[in-house]
């Protein structure tokens, strides 16, 4: 276990150490986005019955930070060893498949909770905020942040170079969180569009999350709980797979 | 004696290249040994097997009994590496990278080793600088703390000296050989055969991913006995019944002539050689006569000759 914790320790000692870029930097993003869409929407648009626009965006602009923040913090990791080679430093230690899951994916939460906390901080002054049921919004920040962090050592696995995690990054990950209903309610999309949004699972974290603080949501929260439950169980198996076969990893 | 490292046919395929072509050696605890090849002979593949970072298409690899794959635990902790690449994380000071290591293994609490290794690799003054900060060296000095600090049994060095002066060479060798004192199984692979001559009592010798000669250093020159007589003629040219012992040209201490150098087998043939330079006319302005190096062995190897079995030696394949 003290390779495990040894890890964990680097991991998070990594991005700590460059919070100006890891931390404060997203949350600065997270602020304008803020102040932008709520100048132009407030008003304008009313989701749910007695809530702001800009008290429904907060929990969104939270939750993206969690989910972009988490993927980044592996994936950047990963690739930035792999291509400096300094991964060696990992595989030579005997730390198993497990140990490296564990230790890549709980940073990534790490990461993901600290930057989504300060995105709360700075954006909760802007609208009143309720908290209808803070353990829905525990359970889906913290589920939320392992399947991005999943996602990210998987992506950091895959990738050899810096322009295929940033694909992955801006392809997959962009698109996924910013139509996942962080700006909009999916019932203001037409119905072919409400059906895509329905197959992407980032949109249950952001509205099982958004449920927690409104007591109100697209969808019941139990579904929202059994879909990502079920997605991190998929993209953790993927992970340890291929950990556990060193692909890309060991020759 | 009990063995620290049991490499059985192992080979490795990428596609249809085969890097490493059925390799059996094994190295005794306690031994300082050589692994010697040109680039591109699979010295590294072999090693990145035996830590771990490859793995074999056929074969298998034991350190100090346990298995490099079913009983990876056990044999990583068992081995120390140092990694040809000069690699570093850029976000870490030395000793913090020190004690990353040091906990990636398993060791809590492991200050006073990891001084003892900071002085000894003259280390200490940059304990607390950036990697990022640090001459290539001092990097290199890194990469040996990093494969000391868990106190391995084994310690494999893949090319420690490529590319660091000679002040580093001393204090590196100096440590090492103190380890290897203390009962420390050492495998090095240098491309510097003077290191390797002067500090492995074995060395095998790969070439395209086959071991060409496996022996103790001693019984590996004593093959191929003899040595080279080396001349710059003032006036003349070799006359032809020599031509046939002709190894090779240099210009080492400039001239306008060039050195020739001829294939001594038995030291009783100079004189007769002399002779013939005088029937000929020559006049010999500078002479040498050098005993055969592992570097002559390495480069006659590597060319396809097998030297002259030594009485009591071991031979290819010899354990």
């Amino acid at each position: 276990m003290q390779g495990f914790w040894t890890l964990l320790y680097k991991e998070s000692l990594r991005f700590a150490k460059v919070s100006v870029q890891t931390v404060a930097a997203p949350v600065l993003t997270s602020l304008l986005y803020l102040m932008v869409f709520s100048q132009a929407l407030e008003g304008r648009v009313m989701v749910y019955e007695k809530v702001s626009y800009t008290s429904f965006l907060i929990p969104g602009l939270v939750m993206m930070a969690v989910l972009q923040n988490a993927f980044a913090n592996a994936s950047s990791s990963l690739i930035q060893s792999k291509v400096t080679g300094n991964i060696v430093f990992v595989l030579l230690p005997p730390l198993s498949h497990w140990e490296l899951f564990c230790a890549y994916v709980l940073a990534a939460m790490g990461r993901g909770l600290v930057v989504g906390l300060g995105v709360f901080v700075v954006t909760a002054w802007f609208a009143h905020l309720s908290f209808s049921a803070p353990l829905w919004i525990l359970a889906f920040a913290v589920l939320g942040s392992a399947i991005l962090g999943t996602m990210g050592l998987i992506g950091g696995i895959w990738a050899e170079k810096f322009d295929q995690i940033a694909a992955f990054q801006n392809f997959i990950i962009m698109p996924a969180t910013f139509l996942a209903g962080v700006f909009y309610s999916v019932h203001s999309l037409s119905p072919f569009w409400q059906t895509v949004s329905h197959l992407n699972p980032f949109f249950y974290m952001v509205d099982g999350f958004r449920y927690g603080f409104f007591g109100v949501s697209d969808v019941p929260p139990l579904v929202s709980l059994g879909v990502v439950l079920v997605t991190l169980a998929v993209v953790s198996a993927i992970a340890v797979v291929l950990l556990r076969s060193g692909y890309k990893l060991r020759h | 004696m009990s063995i620290a490292i049991d490499i059985r046919a192992v080979a490795k395929r990428y596609g249809t290249f085969e890097a490493l072509r059925g390799v059996s050696l094994q190295v005794r605890q306690g031994e300082f040994f050589g692994l010697l090849g040109p680039n591109g002979a699979g010295k590294t593949t072999l090693i990145s097997i035996v830590a771990g970072l490859s793995r074999a298409s056929e074969g298998s690899v034991t350190i100090m009994g346990h298995d490099v794959v079913a009983d990876y635990r056990q044999a990583r902790r068992a081995l120390g590496v140092v990694p040809q690449e000069l690699v570093f994380d850029p976000f870490f000071t030395v000793r913090e990278t020190l004690r990353l290591t040091s906990g990636y293994y398993g060791v809590r609490r492991n200050d006073d080793w990891i001084d003892e290794i900071l002085a000894n690799l003259d280390l200490t003054a940059k304990a607390d600088a950036n990697m990022r900060a640090l001459s290539g060296g001092m990097k290199r000095r890194v990469l040996v703390a990093q494969a000391l600090v868990h106190r391995p049994p084994v310690i494999v060095l893949d090319e420690p000296t490529a590319g660091v002066d000679v002040e580093l060479r001393q204090t590196l060798w100096r440590f090492i050989r103190r380890l290897n004192t203390d009962g420390h199984t050492i495998v090095l692979t240098t491309h510097y055969l003077e290191e390797a001559q002067e500090l492995c009592a074995r060395i095998a010798m790969l070439k395209q991913g086959q071991v060409v000669a496996l022996d103790r250093t001693s019984e590996l020159i004593r093959r191929f006995a003899g040595g080279r007589l080396v001349l710059r003629l003032a006036r003349g040219t070799l006359p032809q019944a020599l031509a046939a012992v002709r190894i090779g040209d240099d210009r080492a201490g400039g001239g306008e002539e060039p050195r020739i150098a001829l294939r001594v087998d038995d030291y009783g043939q100079v004189e007769p050689m002399l002779a013939e330079l005088r029937r000929a006319g020559c006049e010999i302005e500078e002479m040498e006569l050098l005993h055969t190096d592992l570097e002559d062995v390495f480069v006659r190897i590597m060319r396809g000759q097998t030297g002259a079995p030594a009485a009591g030696a071991g031979g290819q394949g010899a354990g």
